[in-house]
């Protein structure tokens, strides 16, 4: 059986790579992207932990499901914000939208 | 009941009554009238009890009915407070308990119980009548006092004061009597507290009598200083009065008990209205007329004359109060007859008649004669509270006539827009007859012929001539005026269209006039001198017997002369002839030949007064103390200080407050906050990616911290 330890070092890798792409990228969907992709990796640890750990309890893959649909959420208000922004401002670059500078 | 626990109860149920009608029943003016007039029936009944309980004990003099508990300790001793009814006690108790019930049911028919309310009456102001429908057309009909629960509950309070007073054991009782029935005074005259000069002569009133009552007050000092005790019984031991009689005082020359009686019988100068300080009382008259009895005949005048009375046995001790004692009274008796024949207000006359009688009570007092000034007391409380009672029956039905004209410029007090009345009220016609027959001392069958010739009689037989001519003159100017207010008010025909509709008064004040004047006419019957021609005998001198036996020594009853009793006949019969003699014709006060400006205007004294007193008294205030002393001294302190703090003030804010708190501290703290916040914003760029990379190198750099500080 694979070890517990390689799945948390592809969800640490999964994570760094969506935080890379929030910081770097300069397209808002994108970021968006990354943000998917480190909640992604969260929901690899938790389900890894659960397989690991008690399987009785089922409260491992029940976070994982919140998640799903949290983040499910959280892209939909996204995208429509970045939807919103273009319309107004036609640009998705992150950047350029600095409406809350000093 | 014992006969003592019965006397600790007589004063009780008005002042009940007084605190009852004034917390619960003050809306409801039946119950108010109810609660009262049944107080004034218990008391009436208690002292009723008393009073035949009295008679029934033989030497009362010196086993009197006595109980007293101790009340305010005084370093080793106690100021006790307790009740005493002695043959004098008992023979005050009776007039006191009738007059007082007899008022109190009169007040109910005086302010007009049973009328609707006035149509625009208010309260502190007469009531002025209401409009009424009957038969399909309009008419004015007396309208029921505003204030009426709160008139009973004062003369509770009234009558509390005045039953305290006669049952009490000791001075300091007696003098809280005294000064309740001053404060009552005080606020009855002053009832109708709307109108200027019914305020004016309350206040008029308690000041004067306030002259009077510090002095009485010091008198009690004193004595309680030179004897420990202020009860009666215990002062009028021979051995205290002895003392009494031998310390000198070291003013004037007077004994002890001299000064203690001078300045006792300065109280009664102010509150028996004695000259002089007799000009509150005529003021008086603004109050309602049963305030008038009451304060008049029944009780605070009668108070002032019963305490010196009480006090005879110290009194009597230094012959120059003696003598004092006897000339205010025979100067008052005179002075203020003369002024009565110049009056046209119905009440003032009689308030001058009073204070006049008072004068023969004072003066008798003064000559020795204890007995004649009790008995004289007692005729004229009755046959004065029945004149004030008739006057106000007269007042009454002139004021319906004045309802029924509508004409309100008519003063419904003034003689001499009467006359003829006594076929309109024929009641208060003759009630108020045998009352001015009493008062005029009509022989043989007046209370007040027998009371006023035994004053006569003592003054002649001791000697005292001047006493005795005085009085005499006195007596004749009674007559005199007492006809002529007969005359102009009840004789002849009515002078006005008010007095041609003037009506005969209810029930209610009716009974109370017609039962004083069978006592204005029987009382006298007691007091019969043994020596008398023909009657003299028939009906043994109890009075004498009875009241004299107050006393240690009884008083001895003067011999018969012929001389007093001529005199007697000749100036009541006199004075009342020609009074009816002179009046009969006169229409108006233009024809009266009498209406001397001097007499009139009372010998100017409420004028002198005016500039000896009450000027000074507001140039005090209003120049020396207001605009000197306070304007101009301590103002001016004040506008020196006012300057300085400010000066202070000014000089702190500018060199310290300004500079050193506000620029410093203040605007210092700012400065630096702003310049930072400035440096500072730059951070704000407005681009998420940014703040999120601050973010993580924060989160990193803490979490390196913690596993640095924590875990290594």
């Amino acid at each position: 059986m694979i070890p517990l330890s390689w799945y948390l070092i592809l969800s640490a890798a999964l994570f760094s790579v969506g935080l890379f792409g929030v910081l770097s990228r300069r397209n808002a969907v994108a970021i968006l992207l990354g943000i998917e992709l480190m909640l992604n990796s969260v929901n690899i640890n938790l389900v890894s932990f659960w397989r690991y750990g008690d399987v009785t309890q089922m409260a491992g893959q029940v976070f994982a499901i919140i998640v799903f649909a949290v983040a499910a959420a959280e892209v939909s208000v996204g995208l429509a914000l970045v939807i919103s922004v273009y319309r107004r401002r036609n640009t998705v670059i992150a950047d350029e939208i600095d409406l809350m500078k000093w | 009941m014992t006969t003592e626990t019965l006397i600790w109860l007589i004063p009780l149920p008005p002042a009940l009554a007084f605190f009852l009608i004034v917390l619960f029943t003050n809306k409801s003016k039946a119950l108010s009238h109810t609660i009262a007039v049944g107080a004034a029936l218990l008391s009436w009944l208690g002292s009723m009890i008393v009073f035949v309980r009295a008679l029934g004990v033989e030497h009362l003099g010196e086993h009197p009915f006595e109980s007293s508990i101790n009340w305010l300790p005084t370093g080793d001793t106690w100021l006790k407070i307790g009740v005493l009814v002695d043959p004098l006690t008992a023979a005050v108790l009776f007039f006191v308990a009738w007059t007082v019930l007899m008022i109190f049911l009169y007040s109910v028919g005086y302010h007009n119980f049973g009328q609707p309310a006035g149509d625009h009456d208010h309260a502190g102001l007469p009531p002025h009548g209401a409009t009424i429908e009957e038969h399909g057309h309009k008419h004015v009909v007396p309208s029921i006092e505003p204030m009426y629960s709160r008139f009973f509950a004062f003369i509770g309070l009234f009558a509390f004061g005045m039953f305290t007073l006669v049952v009490s054991d000791n001075l300091l009782t007696l003098f809280v009597g005294w000064e309740i029935m001053g404060l009552c005074s005080y606020l009855l005259i002053g009832f109708w507290y709307g109108k200027p000069s019914a305020r004016n002569a309350a206040v008029k009133a308690f000041m004067t009598t306030r002259v009077g009552d510090v002095f009485m007050l010091l008198g009690i000092a004193y004595l309680y200083s030179a004897t420990g005790t202020l009860s009666f019984r215990e002062i009028f031991t021979e051995e205290v009065l002895h003392t009494l009689a031998t310390i000198p005082s070291g003013v004037l020359g007077l004994s002890a008990a001299g000064l203690i009686g001078l300045l006792l019988f300065i109280g009664t100068v102010g509150k028996s209205a004695q000259f002089p300080l007799h000009v509150w009382l005529p003021d008086a008259m603004e109050g309602p007329t049963p305030v008038s009895a009451m304060i008049h005949a029944a009780t605070m005048v009668s108070a002032g004359v019963y305490m010196v009375i009480r006090m005879f046995p110290i009194i009597s001790l230094d012959e120059k109060t003696m003598a004092i004692v006897a000339f205010v009274g025979a100067f008052t008796a005179l002075f203020a007859a003369t002024i009565a024949v110049a009056q046209n207000d119905i009440k003032r006359v009689l308030a001058y008649s009073t204070i006049s009688q008072l004068g023969f009570m004072i003066a008798a007092l003064g000559i020795g004669a204890y007995v004649a000034a009790v008995f004289h007391l007692i005729t004229h409380a009755f046959f004065k509270a029945l004149l004030f009672l008739g006057s106000g029956s007269v007042i009454h039905g002139m004021e319906h006539g004045v309802l029924h004209t509508g004409n309100h410029k008519v003063d419904p007090q003034d003689m001499f827009n009467m006359g003829g009345l006594r076929k309109k009220m024929p009641i208060t016609f003759w009630t108020f007859l045998i009352g001015g027959f009493a008062l005029s001392g009509f022989p043989i069958i007046t209370a007040g012929f027998w009371s006023k010739d035994e004053i006569l009689a003592d003054a002649f037989g001791h000697g005292h001539i001047f006493v005795f001519a005085t009085l005499a003159i006195a007596a004749f100017m009674t007559a005199f005026y007492t006809m002529r207010q007969i005359t102009l008010t009840f004789l002849g025909e009515p002078r006005t269209k008010e007095a041609e509709h003037a009506q005969e008064t209810p029930w209610t004040m009716t009974t109370p006039l017609v039962i004083l004047a069978f006592f204005a006419v029987t009382y006298g019957w007691v007091g019969i001198p043994e020596h008398f021609p023909l009657l003299g005998g028939l009906v043994p001198n109890w009075l004498h017997e009875f009241v004299g036996g107050t006393l240690a020594e009884h008083p001895e009853a003067v011999e018969f002369s012929p001389w007093p009793l001529i005199t007697s006949f000749v100036v009541a019969l006199g004075g009342l002839f020609a009074g009816w003699l002179v009046y009969r014709n006169i229409n108006s006060p233009a024809e009266d030949k009498l209406q001397i400006s001097f007499l009139k205007n009372k010998y100017y004294f409420d004028e002198i007064y005016d500039y000896i007193f009450v000027k000074p008294a507001i140039w005090v205030s209003e120049v020396l103390v207001s605009a000197w002393m306070d304007k101009g001294f301590i103002d001016g302190i004040l506008h020196i200080f006012g300057p300085a703090t400010g000066g202070l003030g000014s000089f702190i804010r500018n060199k310290f407050d300004l500079p050193v708190v506000n620029r410093f501290f203040g605007d210092g703290t700012a400065d630096v906050t702003y310049w930072f916040g400035g440096k500072l914003r730059a951070v704000q760029t407005g681009r998420i990616q940014q703040y999120l990379m601050f973010a993580l190198v924060v989160f990193i750099a803490v979490g390196a911290a913690l596993y640095f500080f924590l875990l290594a």
